[in-house]
């Protein structure tokens, strides 16, 4: 099982770097969410892989630690907030920019101050 | 006193949610509140400063959840004397803001700087680091509002990036924390200590991966080469109060080595040997060059501030890196030093472009009161450079000093100084373009630019010259606040006195554990047959 679980982090964490080092928003924010997901499948290893066993304290012989899944609750809702939030704001851009490229060739000239 | 500690973090969340909820079309009740809170969050913060002077370290236990298993916060020197410079930059910071009109520019800025402080204060006090991962979420989401307050295409396209460095950083992040609940099964700051030196040997390779994470993720907030790449495009796109605040920013990032490498894993510890600053000194001297270079080489005043905001991180992690005591102390002081100056640099920029459009190194026509932001100019990049009289001067002298026992205390001298000149003929470079130049030469002005109203105004060029007082009043107080940063220093390294603060000292936690046994056995009497529930926190299962 952990060799299973090792390899599809592992995998998903090569995805998700490929594809953020990619030139266009779209495959940057599909790779930041693979990663997010590489790393909440990492979270919930860190506290050992314990299959069929309570998360309780006495409730039977074995227990599988609580804390990690805890951990990756919030792990999972930032980065699922901060998806939605990379993809609006990359939206915005494309309308206010006309281009997806996520490079800026010229940072030259700074906005007016005034809007 | 101990309820104070969470005051700095309470009193933002309070008032920014308010903000939003009740004030949210009205400009005037908002700025009041804000300014109100910023206020009030300044003598909170002092009043934990004058506190911290004592030298005692004050854990507090959040939901008196006692610790290692609840989150605390812990107040020693060196969290009051960040959360002070915090609240009183952002003071600064605001009343400039709302005197030339920035925060009118787009919505909810009151609210977001609200938020952004609470983050800040945050992560400076918690002794929990998967705490500090999360306000190092607050302070990031509210920064992605305000870097992009305003809008405009090029601030867009400037906060897509920031927004997708930053959340590369946070996923490396969490990857580094679950190595590190892995490895040490805890993840209090004080229980983490203690157990760093209790790991099996066979666990070193694993201990110096966490670190090096960890470490990656700091300097990305620290714009240490080569995790620098987001800083001079965010900075120089960002409206410039946020640039100014986000001055502080960075320092999060140097707080965090700071705290993390003398707590956790110190270079006395034997698994990590001199990993930690095998890689600072040399990734800070080419930081410093990189950052003084583009001075020279920016093209517009706003890069020219933000490449100088890069180079002062690279001596700040020179000193950081030596790991000694009196390295950490002139460290802190050059922090203090290295954000109220970058911050008034920032505000100096946007007079700039407030008066003339642009900020870009080319000639125009005179611009308007160039007197004056000129003596600004001069204050603030005079600071900036390192050249005397200034806190700048001071700062460098310190480092160099304190770099003086390090082997490679050569190089770090020849970069520092070399650097320091690069940045003078840089400033002056800037300096003689924007301000000096066009009484020479006929400049056109810019076309169709209009001053808008209120931001060249006289508050906030006020805001801005309290700023640089600071900056002199730091210069003129070196005496007692070098010797502040020299006790923090000592206790930080002496990291008995914070693990002690937080989990009790070895004495305290045997009583404790035999009035938890003595509870037991009288719950054990009472109910015969039902497990002992109150051992249950005592057990670490990990």
């Amino acid at each position: 099982m952990e060799a299973l679980v090792a390899i599809a982090i592992g995998s998903m964490t090569a995805a998700g770097i490929y594809l953020m080092l990619r030139l266009r928003t779209f495959p940057v924010v599909l790779g930041l969410s693979m990663l997010t997901y590489a790393v909440n499948v990492f979270i919930f290893t860190s506290g050992r892989l314990v299959a069929g066993a309570p998360a309780i304290l006495g409730a039977a012989e074995v227990m599988t630690d609580p804390l990690p899944q805890a951990l990756v609750l919030t792990a999972i809702v930032i980065s699922f907030g901060m998806t939605a939030l990379v993809v609006i704001l990359a939206l915005g851009s494309y309308l206010n920019a006309g281009t997806d490229a996520i490079d800026i060739e010229k940072p030259g000239e700074q906005p007016e101050t005034g809007n | 006193m101990q309820h104070w500690i969470i005051a700095p973090i309470l009193l933002p969340t309070f008032i920014g949610a308010l903000i939003i909820l009740t004030m949210r079309h009205d400009v005037v009740l908002q700025r009041v509140a804000g300014l109100t809170s910023s206020v009030l969050m300044v003598a909170a913060t002092l009043a934990l400063l004058v506190a911290a002077q004592s030298g005692a370290v004050e854990s507090y236990e959040l939901g008196s959840w006692p610790a290692p298993f609840g989150i605390v916060l812990v107040l020693d020197r060196l969290s009051a004397l960040m959360v002070t410079l915090t609240a009183v930059l952002g003071l600064v910071v605001l009343a400039y803001a709302t005197a030339t009109g920035w925060d009118q520019r787009g919505k909810n800025f009151h609210a977001l700087f609200q938020f952004q402080l609470m983050g800040l204060f945050g992560a400076m006090l918690t002794g929990d680091i998967f705490n500090l991962f999360v306000f190092f979420e607050i302070l990031l989401i509210a920064s992605y509002g305000l870097m992009t307050h305003g809008g405009g295409r090029m601030r867009l396209r400037g906060g897509v990036q920031y927004v997708m460095y930053n959340l590369a950083g946070s996923t490396l992040f969490l990857f580094a924390l679950g190595t590190l609940y892995a490895v040490f099964g805890s993840l209090n700051m004080a229980d983490l200590a203690e157990r760093a030196t209790q790991l099996p040997a066979g666990d070193a390779a694993l201990v110096r991966v966490t670190a090096a994470l960890l470490l990656l993720v700091f300097v990305l907030k620290g714009a240490l080469l080569p995790m620098h790449f987001w800083l001079p495009n965010t900075y120089a796109l960002a409206p410039a109060p946020v640039a100014a605040l986000f001055a502080v920013m960075t320092k999060v990032g140097a707080y965090s080595v700071i705290r993390v490498f003398t707590l956790i894993f110190p270079t006395t510890l034997v698994s990590m040997g001199g990993l930690v600053s095998d890689v600072i000194a040399p990734a800070a001297m080419v930081t410093l060059a990189i950052g003084m270079i583009g001075v020279l080489g920016g093209g517009t005043l706003a890069r020219v501030a933000s490449f100088s905001a890069i180079g002062s991180m690279g001596t700040l992690f020179l000193a950081v890196g030596a790991f000694t005591e009196a390295s950490t102390g002139a460290a802190l002081y050059y922090l203090i030093h290295s954000t109220l100056a970058g911050a008034a640099l920032f505000l100096v920029v946007d007079q700039v472009r407030a008066r003339r459009g642009n900020s870009a190194l080319r000639l125009q026509a005179p611009i308007v009161g160039g007197g004056l932001i000129s003596a600004m100019f001069f204050m603030a990049a005079i600071a900036s450079a390192g050249m005397p009289p200034l806190s700048g001067f001071l700062g460098k002298l310190m480092v160099l000093q304190a770099i003086r026992d390090q082997d490679w205390w050569v190089w770090g001298w020849a970069f520092v100084l070399v650097t320091s000149l690069i940045a003078v003929v840089g400033f002056s470079r800037a300096g003689s373009q924007l301000f000096w130049k066009p009484y020479d030469n006929v400049a056109p002005a810019s076309d169709g630019f209009e001053v808008a109203p209120g931001s060249t105004s006289g508050w906030g060029l006020a805001a801005l010259g309290a700023l640089l007082a600071l900056v002199v009043a730091l210069t003129v107080a070196a005496g007692p606040v070098s010797r502040y940063t020299t006790a923090t220093a000592a206790q930080l390294y002496n990291a008995s006195e914070y693990i002690y603060a937080v989990l009790g000292t070895p004495e305290e936690r045997l009583v404790r554990a035999e009035q938890e046994e003595e509870l037991a056995d009288a719950l054990h009497g009472a109910d015969h047959g039902a497990p002992a529930q109150s051992h249950a926190p005592q057990e670490e299962g990990h």
